[in-house]
């Protein structure tokens, strides 16, 4: 009798679960401000023997939008000032804001814009879109994970592997790894 | 008449010649070579690369200049030609066991400074074989001690590198001996011997 109590509970959360998931994202249907103060842009490159260099993008802007009816037509652009990236080592962070990697004088701006979104599960998503750097274009692809939403915040755990090369940043290649390793944290704010 | 790879009393063995002129070019090589890279921006893209080329070579030159010490133990160098004055002969031999020091001290130093760098760079060796750090301390400060160590190392070995090629090319063109030449022609054995 237990039993069939417990596979009944488990049978009404299986089926009621997409059901509050399409719930939590109809109410989180909107436009969004990226509180950058509170976001954080992660990245990291590994390197040969082990270890590797990490960082973060201290400046930002970005918003993004929500359509709850139909997750598909959402929408997110985010710009990164290239000039801000600290690693806690000075000449790492000149040499990455210079011509070698970012060139930061000549592309003060890393954009992304997101031109389809795909759910993956009941609080993910994927995001496809170009991302524009050193003055190339490229697609590229960023899993996102609903972490809270706590009033008019919503709170995102995004994360995607760029390759350095398109973007001809292929600089220290093969003893640093063409991957760059993004770990976001991204708060957005109800406009 | 057989080339001989040992020296013998009056001439260098094969094995003798090639160690010298390989690392007599590797050495020419890694000084032009460090001219230029150092003399590139932090900013330019082949700045990082250079390096990774300096230090593989730098511990290739190591890696032969430990074998041809321990050939040149096992293999006495030959005689140096009679009627030399003695200052001729102290300066040879003063300049022979510096030059013998350089070609291991230089990539040694080297192979410190690149260790004591806070940035960690790894040295990947002809992009084949992950070398790692010598246990030295880490910071700016020994980063720019060992640095200037290892250039000024290289350019002195540098300038008793010219100084000893000066010496050489003295023997063949001034005083005619075969100082020169039996560093080219290895030994030979008479047959019979």
């Amino acid at each position: 009798m237990r039993r069939l109590s417990i596979l009944s509970a488990f049978i009404i959360v299986l089926f009621t679960l997409p059901a509050l998931a399409d719930a939590l994202l109809s109410q989180a249907s909107g436009r969004y401000r990226i509180d950058a103060a509170k976001s954080r842009i992660g990245f990291s490159v590994a390197q040969v023997g082990g270890g590797g260099i990490s960082g973060v993008f201290g400046e930002f802007t970005g918003r993004f939008e929500i359509n709850g009816r139909d997750i598909s037509r959402s929408k997110v652009e985010i710009s990164i000032a290239p000039a801000s990236v600290a690693t806690g080592q000075p000449r790492v962070e000149n040499f990455l804001r210079g011509k070698a990697v970012l060139d930061a004088v000549r592309n003060p701006e890393v954009i992304f814009r997101s031109s389809k979104v795909t759910r993956t599960g009941p609080q993910s998503a994927v995001i496809e879109g170009l991302l524009s750097a050193r003055g190339r274009q490229k697609p590229a692809l960023f899993n996102v994970e609903l972490v809270k939403r706590a009033g008019r915040r919503i709170v995102f755990r995004v994360t995607g592997d760029i390759r350095r090369a398109p973007y001809d940043m292929q600089v220290g290649y093969p003893i640093y790894s063409n991957i760059v390793k993004f770990e976001m944290t991204l708060i957005g704010r109800r406009i | 008449m057989a080339v001989m790879l040992r020296n013998t009393e009056t001439g260098y063995g094969l094995v003798a010649i090639l160690f010298h002129w390989t690392i007599a070019a590797l050495f020419a090589g890694q000084v032009t070579l460090g001219l230029v890279m150092t003399g590139l921006a932090d900013e330019e893209p082949e700045k990082f690369g250079l390096y990774q080329w300096h230090k593989s070579f730098g511990l290739l030159i190591l890696l032969l200049a430990l074998v041809r010490l321990t050939w040149r133990l096992i293999n006495w160098a030959p005689d140096l030609p009679a009627g030399m004055p003695v200052w001729e002969q102290r300066a040879a031999r003063l300049a022979h066991v510096f030059l013998y020091a350089a070609i291991v001290l230089v990539p040694v130093t080297g192979w410190a400074f690149v260790s004591s760098s806070p940035l960690g760079i790894p040295t990947f060796a002809f992009y084949l074989v992950v070398v790692p750090h010598l246990p030295v301390p880490v910071s700016e400060a020994a980063e720019a001690v060992l640095q200037r160590v290892h250039t000024s190392l290289a350019l002195i070995s540098a300038v008793v590198a010219v100084l000893h090629v000066g010496a050489a090319l003295r023997h063949h063109f001034v005083r005619k001996d075969a100082v020169l030449r039996r560093m080219i022609v290895p030994a030979r054995r008479r047959c019979g011997d």
